[in-house]
Formats: C-alpha cells, sequence, structure tokens
C-alpha cells in the first residue's frame, strides 16, 4: 500500500543526492581553475575540442536562422507598414534569444554528448583511476580544462551565431526583398542597446556555458562505468542540458528584460 | 592502536609470516559491493621487500583489496595501514603523497587514450618532477627498454594489443620509481615469452630497487615461483597464507583443489544459485 | 608538435572570430556606435505631457538624428515634465526658439522628440531650455476631443 509511496521518496532522495554530487563536482571544478591557468596549454585543447569544433555548425545555423527570421520577420512587419523595422527584429531576436539559446542546444548536442562520452570511457576503461593512483586529481587535470573551455567557447559561439544571423536577415531583407539597407542598420542601431541586450545576451551565453558543459562533465564522471552506462550518460547530457538552459532562459530574460 | 588479540606485529594466520614491521598492515577488513559481502573480517600483512601474491578465484575481490590499500575505497570498517599511515584517515593531499610512492598496475592497463605510448609513461614524470625534457627522455626510453616495448613509443594504445599495454602500464607504473607496486593480474593475456620475461622482470624490479611488490593473481605456477610469501582468500576470508612452500605444501582441501585446478571438492566453480532442475522447471 | 601548434592557430583564429562578432554586434548593431555616452551639450524641455517617452528615445531635427533623451524627470512645483536630452556636439546651431515637439513614429511605434527649427539668430548652449514645446499626443484624449466635437455638432441644429 505504502509501496508507491516509498518508491517516491527513494527517488526523490536518490535524485537529491545526485544533485548534491553535481555541486560538489563544481565545487571541484571552481577548485581546479588555479591548475588550469598555470596549464593553459590543456585549456587550448579543449576550446579547440569544444568551440573549434562546434564553429562550422554553429555559423551556418546563424546563418539560416538569420535569414528565416528575415523572411517571416517581412512578411509580418509589411503587413502594419512597418518593413523598415526588419533591423530591430532580427537583431533583438538574435541578441537576446536565438544566439544564446540556439547555441547552447547545438553546442550540448555537439560537444556536450562527446564530453559526456569521452569522461564516462575514460572512468570505464579505468583511466580516471589510474590518474588517481598517479597521485593526479582527475578533476582537475581532466574535467577542469573541459570546464573553462566550454564556458570560454560559449560566449563566442553564441556572438558569432548572432553576428551571421544578422548578416543573413540583412541579405533575405535588403538582398532579396529590397529593404533599404541604410534603415535595416539606422533602425538597428536606434534599437538595440549595447549594455541592455548585448551584453545581457552575452552573459546569458556564458551563463549556458557553464550549465551544459557542467551537466556533460557531471553526467560522464557520474556515469555507471559499461557501455551502456555511458550511453545514458550522453542522452541524458543533452536532455537535461537542452531543458536547463530552456528554463534558466526564462528565468534570465524574466530578470534582465522584465522592467 | 589496539589490535585485539592478534596484537601489533604478530602475524594473522599462524607463525609462517616472516616477523618484523609489514608495509601493509590489514586488520578486521569488512567490505561490501551493494549487497554482497567481499570481505568478512580479513586480517593481512604484506611484508617489506618481498614480492607477496594474492590468489583467489575469480570474483573473490582481488581487484577490490588492491582499490582498498591504494584508496579508491573505503571498507566499511577494519584499518589497513601502509607504512604505519591509516589510508583512509588521510586528507587527500596526503593520500597523494602516499600514492606517489605506490605504483599500480591495472588489471586493462588503463593507458590514456589520448597520448603516445611515450607521453604515457613520462606522464607521471612531468606531473610531478622538474625534471628537464631531455631527461625524461632518458628515463622514458630506459623504463620501455625494460618492458620490450621501446619500438612502439611512437603509438598510440589503441594500436597495441592487450598484453603489450599491460607493459607499457607496466613502465608507467615504475616511472617514478615507488616503493611499493599493486600487480592486477599482470599475467593474463600474455605470451609465453613475454610472460617469462615479466615473471622474472617482477622479481628483478623487486630485488633490484628494495620494492615491495603485492601480486594479484590466479595464474597459480607463475605467481608463486617468484613470490616469497602468497595469501590465497575466497569467500571473504584468508583460506591459507605463509611463505610460497608452506602455500604450495598445504594440506587443506580446499586449497588443494584451488592450486592443482580441480574440477570437484569443496570449492565452487558454480556462482550460489538455486537447484538448476527447479529453474529449469520453474516459471516460463 | 605540428599537430599542436595547428590546434594553437585554430583556437587563436577562433577566438579572433569570437571577438571580431562581438565586436560587429556592438558597433554594427547596437547603440554603442551612435551613443557617444554623454558626449554632447545638454537641452531640457518642460512638457505638460510626455505621453510615453523612454529615456535614450531620439531626438531629430528634420528627421535627422541628433541627439536623445537622457532623464525624464517630474517637476512638483509646476506638474510638468522635465525632460533633458544630450544634443551631439556638431550640431551646435539650433536656435533659441526652437520648438520641441514629442511625435510618434508610424501609428503605434514609440515617442521622440522632433525638434522644429526657429528663426532666431541666437543659439542653443549647454543647460539652457527650449521654451516652446508641445506635449505628446495622448490617443484616449484625441478620441475624448473628437468624440466632444462630434456631439456639440450634433447638438447645433435643435
Ligand atoms: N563497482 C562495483 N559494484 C558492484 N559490484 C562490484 C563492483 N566492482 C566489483 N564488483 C563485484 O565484486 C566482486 C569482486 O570483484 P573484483 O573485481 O575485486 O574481483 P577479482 O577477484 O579481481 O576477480 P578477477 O580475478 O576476475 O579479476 C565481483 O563479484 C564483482 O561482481
Ligand atoms: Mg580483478
Amino acid at each position: 500500500m505504502l509501496d508507491p509511496l516509498a518508491r517516491l521518496g527513494r527517488s526523490g532522495i536518490a535524485a537529491l543526492a545526485r544533485l548534491g554530487e553535481a555541486h560538489l563536482l563544481l565545487v571541484g571544478l571552481l577548485g581546479g581553475t588555479w591548475d588550469t591557468l598555470v596549464r593553459p596549454r590543456l585549456l587550448i585543447a579543449q576550446v579547440y575540442g569544444i568551440g573549434v569544433l562546434s564553429t562550422l555548425i554553429v555559423v551556418v545555423s546563424g546563418l539560416f536562422v538569420g535569414m528565416v527570421l528575415g523572411l517571416q520577420g517581412y512578411y509580418v512587419l509589411s503587413q502594419f507598414g512597418a518593413a523598415e523595422s526588419l533591423g530591430i527584429m532580427v537583431a533583438a531576436s538574435l541578441v537576446r534569444e536565438l544566439g544564446p539559446v540556439v547555441t547552447a542546444l547545438l553546442v550540448a548536442g555537439r560537444a556536450g554528448s562527446a564530453l559526456a562520452a569521452e569522461i564516462g570511457l575514460m572512468k570505464a576503461t579505468e583511466q580516471l583511476s589510474a590518474l588517481e593512483m598517479m597521485a593526479v586529481d582527475p578533476i582537475k587535470r581532466i574535467l577542469t580544462p573541459r570546464f573553462y573551455g566550454g564556458l570560454l567557447a560559449m560566449p563566442l559561439l553564441a556572438a558569432m551565431f548572432s553576428a551571421v544571423g544578422v548578416l543573413g536577415g540583412y541579405f533575405i531583407g535588403v538582398g532579396l526583398l529590397g529593404l533599404d539597407g541604410g534603415a535595416y542598420w539606422s533602425q538597428m542601431q536606434a534599437k538595440i542597446d549595447f549594455s541592455d541586450d548585448i551584453v545581457n545576451g552575452v552573459i546569458k551565453s556564458v551563463v549556458f556555458g557553464l550549465v551544459v558543459t557542467w551537466i556533460a562533465l557531471f553526467q560522464g564522471y557520474a556515469a555507471t562505468p559499461t557501455a551502456e552506462g555511458v550511453s545514458r550518460a550522453t542522452t541524458r547530457t543533452v536532455v537535461h542540458s537542452a531543458l536547463a538552459v530552456l528554463g534558466l532562459d526564462f528565468v534570465l530574460t524574466a530578470l534582465m528584460f522584465g522592467e | 592502536m589496539a589490535e585485539g588479540l592478534t596484537g601489533r606485529g604478530a602475524s594473522p594466520v599462524g607463525a609462517s609470516v616472516p616477523p618484523g614491521e609489514p608495509l601493509v598492515r590489514i586488520r578486521g577488513l569488512r567490505f561490501a559491493h551493494g549487497e554482497r559481502l567481499l570481505f568478512d573480517g580479513v586480517d593481512l600483512d604484506i611484508p617489506r621487500g618481498g614480492v607477496t601474491a594474492v590468489m583467489g578465484p575469480s570474483g573473490t575481490g582481488k581487484t577490490t583489496l588492491l582499490k582498498l590499500i591504494s584508496g579508491q575505497l573505503r571498507p566499511a570498517s577494519g584499518t589497513i595501514e601502509v607504512d604505519g599511515q591509516d589510508v583512509h584517515r588521510l586528507g587527500r593531499a596526503a593520500l597523494y603523497r602516499l600514492r606517489m610512492r605506490m605504483g599500480m598496475l591495472f588489471q586493462s592497463g588503463a593507458l590514456l587514450t589520448d597520448l603516445s605510448v611515450f607521453d604515457n609513461v613520462a606522464y607521471p614524470l612531468r606531473e610531478h618532477t622538474r625534471l628537464p625534457e631531455a631527461m625524461i627522455r632518458k628515463l622514458v626510453l630506459m623504463k620501455l627498454e625494460a618492458v620490450g616495448l621501446r619500438g612502439v613509443q611512437a603509438q598510440l594504445p589503441a594500436t597495441l594489443s592487450g598484453g603489450m599495454a599491460r607493459r607499457v602500464a607496466l613502465a608507467r607504473a615504475v616511472a617514478l620509481d615507488p616503493d611499493m607496486i599493486l600487480y592486477d593480474e599482470p599475467f593474463t593475456g600474455q605470451d609465453p615469452i613475454s610472460m617469462g620475461v615479466l615473471v622474472s622482470l617482477i622479481r628483478h624490479l623487486n630485488d633490484a630497487s628494495g620494492l615491495t611488490s603485492i601480486v594479484v593473481s590466479h595464474d597459480v605456477s607463475e605467481t608463486l615461483s617468484i613470490a616469497d610469501y602468497a595469501y590465497i582468500i575466497a569467500d571473504g576470508r584468508v583460506m591459507e597464507a605463509g611463505t610460497a612452500a608452506e602455500v604450495r605444501a598445504s594440506r587443506s582441501e580446499w586449497v588443494r583443489q584451488f592450486l592443482d585446478g580441480l574440477p570437484d571438492g569443496p570449492a565452487h566453480f558454480h556462482a550460489p544459485a538455486p537447484d538448476l532442475m527447479r529453474d529449469l522447471l520453474g516459471e516460463a | 608538435m605540428a599537430r599542436t601548434r595547428t590546434i594553437e592557430i585554430l583556437v587563436g583564429a577562433f577566438m579572433a572570430a569570437g571577438f571580431v562578432a562581438l565586436f560587429f554586434l556592438a558597433m554594427q548593431a547596437s547603440n554603442l556606435s551612435s551613443a557617444p555616452a554623454g558626449d554632447g551639450y545638454r537641452l531640457t524641455a518642460r512638457f505638460d505631457n510626455v505621453g510615453s517617452l523612454k529615456v535614450r528615445a531620439p531626438v531629430s531635427m528634420a528627421g535627422v538624428r541628433v541627439g536623445r533623451v537622457e532623464g525624464i524627470a517630474f517637476d512638483g512645483s509646476t506638474y510638468e515634465a522635465v525632460v533633458t536630452m544630450v544634443i551631439d556636439p556638431q550640431y551646435d546651431t539650433i536656435p533659441d526658439d526652437t520648438f520641441a515637439n514629442i511625435y510618434t513614429s508610424g501609428l503605434l511605434g514609440e515617442q521622440y522628440i522632433g525638434l522644429d527649427a526657429g528663426g532666431s539668430p541666437d543659439y542653443l548652449g549647454d543647460g539652457d531650455q527650449l521654451i516652446h514645446t508641445q506635449s505628446a499626443l495622448v490617443l484616449e484624449q484625441m478620441i475624448g476631443q473628437f468624440l466632444f466635437s462630434k456631439a456639440q455638432e450634433g447638438a447645433q441644429p435643435q
């Protein structure tokens, strides 16, 4: 009779314990900051793995999203005779929302899952234990550089996404649909505020970078050291990252743009 | 420091294990993986400067024992002292200092897959010493030469066979010239020649640099041929302990079955299970 | 080692591209280039009603942006809104009898201040006040006035 209740309680406690472990890991990651700073080589390798290798997909997606915004925005705005506000619409949606959010989702799928698999496999093949036995802290030496690599790469990728998207919108609106190019830029410049829009967008993407890499590293580090455990860790990384990014985006938007 | 009836320094089973301060002293060790009780009050001494074999059937917890000694796992109760320090009471920094004096050869090798063979062996040197690169190179090449794999230094671990990977891992384990080496199944997956080389290498390493070696294995004859002392563990207990010769001459029925590899006897090849017929005829 | 170098170069290019993108967004797509914060001279104007005028709204003359609204305050003694605006320094020939109006861009667009140049030979300087102002048109008031005049029209023939 009380079984379902007990099961609910058990899973609740397990979830809390996992959350606690995740936070302990975060403390460990932050504790490895100095170790990463004195070994920039490790960090560079991770910026490569997370940033450089994600550039292509991010830039291409940004271009298409910008072009779609240009098309859709033009059709909606021209009904109100406000087609020359297209620049505002494209830039505001990209810089405030789509840039940070879509980039975070892409990075979670492209790099986050790879991170989780890599760490999970290192655990399954006892490489992490071997490091422990060599008196090397795997959190400091293996996980922290990846963490900062993600933290650093994410805002830069999001900026590329938004910039390419704005150009894509320009290409559609001005190049294809014949809007005035001057209006596209000047309206955008008049309404997009540097500190309100661009800086807030960057803050968002830094937060997303932290969350996505943290989730990926935790899932890998806490994975059951089997093939199935690693595959579950990669799946969870993508699912949890997506939910966390979208949920956090709502909270951040409410904090930043809700007057 | 009270150790019950055995008292400090006394050997756990009989008088056959040598006197003198042991390097590793295990008392009243209890440990369980989930529901499964692997050790139920194990006392064990590893003497300094010798090769001690720990043998037992597959799945008795030999690997687990090494992980307990090196502080990767925590016992449910009991103490493990290495060189007088209780491993599980050390802080992280002290534990790492202790581990720098231990080398461990993992059953799987556990080489870092994104580094070349050379870089794998150089890894502990680069982490823990400030030696110039030229010096590190010399040391690494010497260690690789000792395991006969200098020729593959530029390859990635994925391109090695399991046996070769284990030998590279051995070179890495001894890179920092530790005081103690824990070998987890060093002989499995080796061809007869490299097996012979490895057996004499372990003995040689031990004698040349005054190491203490713990060899976990179920290759009875090879292990006993180089061991000074031997323990046989099964069912969470120490079944037999003593010098290699004593163990080999054991009269215990169980030990005889294990050493001689007999199918029938007090030990069971099967994991505990209900009656086969009942299982087969049971719920379809 | 060649591989390490390639990676370093690629990471360098990646970071440079990221910063270029940020710089592009800041300079080309936001007001950072057009708002030399605080540079320029300040004018004030008093309005009966500023409608929904916002801080940072543009101030324009003949449709050209010449400055922006810096602050909107309420004067408790005269019950008027006091608007401070910053005019870019190159526009230093605004006559002192210039009219300040609050206009709306498009039917539902945002409100901005439009300056209609007067004819005086004297120019406004830092801290001066625009005397002639025209308040924002509030939609409800306009509709109210319209209905009121219609009602009066309808009432007259009787
Ligand atoms: N992480 C774990 N969680 C649960 N059970 C485990 C775990 N690791 C090992 N075990 C169980 O503990 C027992 C002992 O494992 P261990 O690896 O120590 O055996 P072993 O003596 O080294 O065997 P082998 O000779 O085959 O290497 C096994 O039965 C295994 O099922
Ligand atoms: Mg084992």
